[in-house]
């Protein structure tokens, strides 16, 4: 398999094979963490530090990993990048920490992280995997997002609430309110809404495709 | 076959001793920030229910243990100013409509309250969750209130006869956090020489 360029990895990352609006996985912390946009967006970012570092270390060992302890070792990886980022996070970005904390280590069993080590970082050179991480890691940040703000809107009223705590004041701007609180409707908080949603973006993304005359997409273009 | 054998298992071991050292490192590292930034948070949730005004201790490292009513070990931070005990904070629970509830309850040395806030709870989002000082103001009218002040009757949601608003769509709530609010004035009249004692 010939290493596909830079500009094939990132619209695959970003929407042609996109982590949960296309192959499907990690649907453990998006289901948790899209109650608002700003933890999505949040959970977004930490899982895709953690996919581009993980990528990164088993793209530089892929020669010494046998097949025979690949899985573990995968396993090893992953978990220590979401451990290191679990501390330092808990040190230096502590406000962060406090909204995230609790779903840090679900990053650990997240399936996407270890797809995208066995399908394409222990086979491709150490750039093009690192690139692999940063942007299937961003395609789901956008997938989270994306699903945060239409659960949000609709639940709350609100739209990135809260994305100063995250970001900083600078971004208090963002925070927004759509309609009165009173309007929310509870289900899509709830876990169900995590599910409806979710369903309604993955058809309207085939749609989309659809109407862009590609076709629909099938999860089949990853190997696992 | 064996011999193949022993290389994967020093492969794994090897990456396993690695990234054990590196994560060891990591630890070491930012122990003592995690640690500060436990300390801080601390503070924060204790600087809410007691006044920084009436203590020139610190209430955090400032603490004693005791047993509560369901035979709990309790810890409870202290307020001191001049050597007189101003105030005290400790942990109240209170069942929930989804489960345990867990605050921080301020009183003052006059048995009043100081304030009360919610360390965690599983309450439904938009209905129960309007106990937390995020969502609303409901939980700060108990400041000023003892045990006397209103009457044993009236420490009670307004369905059953008291003084509280319950919410709309959520009375489960409200209750549970005026009992868990009772139950802590009561521990401190309970314990109050105890609490008050200066050693």
């Amino acid at each position: 398999m010939a290493t596909p360029g830079y500009g094939r990895i990132v619209r695959d990352g970003l929407w042609e094979n996109n982590g949960v609006l296309v192959m499907l996985l990690g649907m453990c912390p998006t289901m948790a963490m899209t109650a608002t946009a700003t933890n999505g967006f949040g959970m977004g970012l930490a899982t895709a530090v953690v996919m581009a570092a993980s990528n990164l270390m088993v793209a530089t060992f892929r020669n010494y990993i046998t097949r025979e302890v690949r899985i573990p070792v995968y396993i090893l990886i992953v978990a220590a990048n979401v451990t290191f980022v679990d501390l330092a996070m808990n040190a230096y970005m502590h406000e962060l920490y406090k909204v995230l904390g609790l779903f840090i280590p679900l990053i650990v069993s997240n399936c996407l992280p270890l797809a995208r080590l066995e399908s394409f970082a222990s086979r491709e050179p150490v750039l093009p995997a690192l690139m692999d991480g940063i942007f299937m890691g961003l395609g789901f940040t956008l997938a989270l997002t994306l699903i945060g703000a239409v659960r949000e809107i609709l639940g709350s009223g609100t739209l990135f609430a809260d994305a100063s705590l995250l970001l900083g004041p600078a971004f208090k701007f963002m925070e927004m309110r759509i309609m009165p609180a009173d309007m929310g409707v509870l289900l899509f908080i709830l876990p169900p809404g995590g599910f409806l949603v979710t369903g309604l973006i993955v058809v309207g993304k085939r749609m989309l495709d659809i109407r862009a005359g590609k076709g629909i997409q099938m999860a089949g273009a990853h190997s696992v | 076959m064996k011999q193949r054998t022993l290389i994967h298992g020093v492969i794994l071991g090897l990456f396993c001793l690695g990234f054990g050292l590196a994560l060891a490192l990591t630890e070491w590292v930012t122990h003592d920030a995690i640690l500060a930034r436990a300390m801080e948070d601390r503070q924060n949730s204790l600087g809410q229910v007691i006044p920084t005004a009436i203590h020139d201790n610190n209430p955090v490292v400032d603490t004693i243990q005791l047993q509560d009513a369901a035979g709990r070990e309790l810890t409870v931070y202290r307020a001191l100013k001049g050597g007189r005990v101003t105030g005290v904070a400790f942990e109240v629970f209170g069942s929930g409509y989804a489960g345990k509830m867990k605050f921080m309850l301020g009183v003052d040395a006059e048995g009043r309250v100081l304030g009360v806030r919610v360390l965690s709870h599983k309450e439904t989002p938009g209905l129960g969750d309007k106990i937390e000082v995020k969502k609303g103001d409901w939980i700060l009218q108990f400041a000023g209130l003892s045990l006397d002040d209103p009457p044993a009757a009236k420490w009670a949601v307004k369905k059953d006869g008291g003084r509280f608003d319950q919410f709309t769509g959520a009375t489960i709530t409200p209750r549970g956090t005026v009992a868990a609010i009772r139950s802590g004035l009561d521990f401190y009249a309970a314990h109050e020489a105890q609490l008050l004692e200066v050693n």
